[in-house]
């Protein structure tokens, strides 16, 4: 049931990277992307595999279930890597050659280098954002980060609040539309057989009355939260205040000093290693 | 009446989130029967079970162990029959006036009708006769059911169930949320029914006043089990029992059964205010004496 | 309470109007509210009741008519937007549907919002909030968010946000309608506390005799126009009105009621079931005694 599905998959705990300030961990991953496609050399990749690693003890996750994040995606993985180890073309001899598809030695390591690009980049994302980040900080985060830009009348503020009440009202509404498939199903709706017209054509009596009932939602609350002095962010305070601390430093430099390692990896180290 | 049952489950047991933490047993081996032709409550708290319940009885849920039967057959049987349970057993949802989604009243009444596959002239046949069921004249067929009140579009999402004929007809809370004479329209409408159609009825509800005033019987929900059931006079006869559950008799039978213990012969098992004036203008001498 | 009058209406009229026609909604109203006090409006669907609470915040502007809110003219066309803010934080309001007025993912955030939005300093707001949270006893449920609570804690933390907002008055709409028996007890503990303890002045707006019976005083609206008007007591004695307006009196009321139209001489102004008790033991044995 839809209801089982469960969003945001944050998971709330104490540890250096849950308390570090949303705004420091956007701006790293940021960072962190560029790295990852800056480096060229076999021990760059070490280097952020190791990093990768760290963050996820540092950040007390359970390796399984970071891995299982991935699993998901693998399919996608497999077949980026594929794609480039039969497309790309080497200068020297084929290693294998079979007419169309053929593998170089240069195909080998872009699979290698793309794969673990595409590893690393997620497993970063989801330990330094989603796992460790409530949906309501990284709003907060990003608006706080944007602000510079309502200056230039871009609509930051409320951007961030439609952001914060979509997420609220996610679980409201899947819980919602369970509901409305079953009493449709109880008046003898059959979602599950046909072909696709039928099948869109059996969603109408789900997809209308939700429609209406969001609506009906969006007026209630815009009412309410007129009633509570919502006037846009028009001198607006927060309770949290977000302030840097001693972690939020460390953690930078932190960032940073990887970022110099890449660079200095990839001006210096040759050899087979280098892709 | 018949003492033959329409709905009967056997040890019924649903669980939630099975190998998740959020796991929790919804309904432990729940054994009961549903007499035909009988307006049965099944009354509870939030949480006891009561709503996740009646989804068994038209196989929107399926349990984890235990049997559920409507007239004599197991429903998860695979027979073709069963497939139609939902024709069989009309289950009304909470707030059922969230559901509507056609253009007119006439439409939207006809959806349940039409997904049975019956004639043309037998659903418009059905959806009037609903319609006069639950109150609502012919006038309001080509109106949309978006512009009614709160009370009308319960009233027509309440006919899309009966426009099925179903031989059950059940209702969750069918007057949540409704001003007093909302609830009584509602209420008539249901007993029309069931007066003009024999079938059988069954109302969740958390309202102990409705069930005393419309239920032959009930079945009180707690945590999951059956913690009462009988005759509603004999149910709410134990107010004691009912309170260890947090649910209160109505105060009129809560009020008739302190004259009773306080040592006036009266009955405990009142359940209306017509009675209970009955009682006393018996007991007093009234009516013409005064 | 005192009888200093926080909310005084004049000759208030409303109505709305469709393509076709416009139809009165409150007509010619007239009505004073004390500070302190604790007031029930009933009145059936589409009585005008709900328009009344969204004009005394500005949500709505009357067609003619004064509204004064303690002393102010709310209605005066050259009120400034911070007055009308002001006016928004002084009467907070709670509505019917617990799912749509809360508008962040965790609960103290929530509570947090309106206080946010005057612009209170962060400390400030931290304070109110948690005294809120222990006001109506939900501190345990701080970081969770709204969509895993049930109805009563979920209309809790509406009112907690209303309270940050440090209001004189929180106008109910029909809060515990879509409540089961047990969130409703809970709604109505923390109005009582909030009227009792706080002395915060209450409108409530309602179809539940058995609530109405708390008030101090009950209002009882039909078609836009104030039909009753006095003490619970003196409101619910009158069964026959109350019943052909719509409405519903508690069960021991309109017992009394029966038993007097039945040629028994009672008294007809019982409310709660510890009243009927008591007055029937006093009828009993003289009714004895005179045989």
């Amino acid at each position: 049931m839809l209801k089982d599905v469960t969003f945001g998959q944050y998971f709330p705990g104490r540890s250096l990277l849950h308390r570090l300030d949303p705004r420091i961990k956007i701006l790293s991953v940021i960072l962190l992307i560029v790295w990852i496609f800056m480096a060229e050399h076999i021990l760059s990749y070490a280097l952020l595999l190791l990093t990768c690693i760290s963050l996820i003890l540092v950040a007390k996750l359970p390796l399984k279930t970071v891995f299982r994040s991935i699993r998901g995606i693998f399919i996608i993985l497999l077949i980026t890597a594929l794609i480039n180890l039969f497309l790309t073309k080497g200068e020297g001899k084929p290693l294998v050659d079979w007419g169309v598809f053929s593998i170089y030695e240069e195909g080998i390591w872009r699979a290698i280098k793309m794969f673990l690009r595409i590893t690393i980049l997620l497993i970063m994302t989801s330990v330094v954002l989603t796992y460790t980040t409530s949906p309501i900080d990284l709003t907060d985060g990003i608006e706080r980060l944007l602000s510079p830009l309502s200056y230039l009348h871009v609509p930051v503020h409320d951007f961030a609040m439609m952001m914060s009440i979509a997420l609220r009202f996610i679980p409201t509404l899947i819980e919602e539309t369970d509901k409305i498939m079953s009493a449709q199903k109880a008046r003898g709706a059959d979602f599950s057989s046909g072909g696709i017209v039928k099948r869109i054509k059996a969603l109408l009596p789900v997809l209308i009355p939700l429609f209406i009932s969001a609506f009906r939602r969006a007026e209630e609350l815009a009412t309410a939260m007129e009633c509570r002095c919502y006037r846009g962010g028009k001198g607006r305070t927060r309770m949290k205040v977000l302030h840097m601390g001693v972690h939020d430093i460390l953690f930078s430099v932190w960032m940073l000093a990887l970022g110099a390692g890449v660079l200095l990896i990839n001006h210096f180290a040759y050899g087979l290693v280098g892709f | 009446m018949a003492n033959e049952a329409v709905i009967k489950t056997e040890e019924l047991t649903y669980v939630y989130g099975k190998g998740t933490p959020f796991y929790r047993v919804a309904l432990d081996r729940v054994s009961l029967s549903i007499e035909k032709g009988s307006v049965t409550g099944i009354i509870g708290h939030t949480g006891s079970g009561k709503s996740t319940l009646v989804q068994h009885f038209n196989r929107l849920l399926k349990p984890e162990s235990g049997t559920v039967s409507v007239s004599g057959k197991d429903i998860w049987e695979k027979t073709d029959e069963n497939g139609k349970i939902c024709f069989k057993v009309g289950l009304v949802f909470q707030y059922p006036e969230y559901q509507l989604f056609e253009e007119t009243v006439e439409a939207d009444v006809a959806y349940g009708p039409k997904n049975m596959g019956l004639s043309e002239e037998e659903i418009n046949e059905r959806v009037k006769r609903s319609l006069q069921l639950v109150g609502l004249s012919e006038s309001y067929l080509q109106q949309s059911p978006f512009e009614l009140s709160g009370g009308q579009k319960r009233r027509v999402a309440i006919a899309g169930i009966m426009a099925m004929e179903p031989e059950v007809l059940v209702l969750d809370e069918p007057a949540a949320g409704l001003d007093p004479q909302g609830r009584k329209e509602i209420f008539s409408g249901i007993l029309r029914y069931r007066e003009q159609t024999g079938k059988t009825v069954i109302i969740v509800s958390h309202s102990m006043e409705d069930m005393a005033s419309y239920c032959d019987s009930v079945i009180v929900m707690n945590r999951g089990e059956v913690f009462l059931s009988g005759q509603t006079r004999e149910v709410f006869s134990k107010a004691d029992a009912l309170s260890s559950v947090h649910l209160n008799v109505p105060q009129i039978t809560s009020f008739m059964s302190k004259l009773q213990k306080m040592g006036y012969p009266v009955p405990s098992d009142v359940l209306t205010v017509e009675d209970a004036a009955d009682v006393l203008v018996k007991l007093l001498g009234g009516e013409g004496t005064c | 309470m005192s009888n200093t009058p926080f909310i005084q209406i004049e000759n208030l009229n409303f109505s709305y109007e469709d393509e076709s026609r416009r139809m009165a909604v409150l007509k010619n109203l007239n009505l004073t509210i004390e500070k302190g006090s604790f007031v029930a409006i009933l009145g059936h669907n589409g009585s005008g009741k709900s328009t009344l609470a969204k004009l005394l915040n500005l949500m709505l502007l009357p067609d003619s008519g004064r509204i004064l809110i303690d002393g102010v003219d709310i209605t005066d066309e050259n009120l400034s937007e911070d007055a009308l803010y002001e006016i928004r934080r002084r009467i907070g309001m709670v509505f019917q549907n617990p799912d749509n007025q809360l508008v962040a993912t965790v609960v103290e955030e929530d509570i947090a919002f309106g206080p946010e939005n005057l612009g209170v300093e962060p400390k400030e707001i931290r304070r109110r909030v948690d005294e809120a949270m222990e006001l109506l006893g939900i501190s345990e449920y701080a970081k969770h968010s709204p969509a895993k609570l049930s109805g009563g804690q979920k209309q809790r933390v509406a009112i907690a946000g209303v309270i940050a907002m440090l209001p004189e008055c929180v106008v109910f709409d029909e809060a515990t309608a879509m409540l089961d028996p047990k969130g409703r007890e809970e709604v109505m503990n923390a109005i009582t506390m909030l009227n009792r303890e706080k002395g915060i002045t209450v409108i409530h707006i309602t179809h539940n005799m058995e609530e109405a019976v708390l008030a101090d005083r009950v209002i009882v609206i039909h078609d836009g126009e104030i039909v009753k008007d006095g003490t619970p007591r003196s409101v619910f004695s009158d069964v026959e009105g109350l019943v052909s307006r719509e409405l519903d009196v508690p069960q021991v009321t309109q017992l009394f009621h029966l038993l007097k139209t039945r040629g028994i001489s009672v008294t007809t102004d019982v409310l709660t079931e510890e009243e009927a008790v008591k007055a029937f033991v006093d009828l009993y044995p003289e009714k004895n005694h005179g045989k």
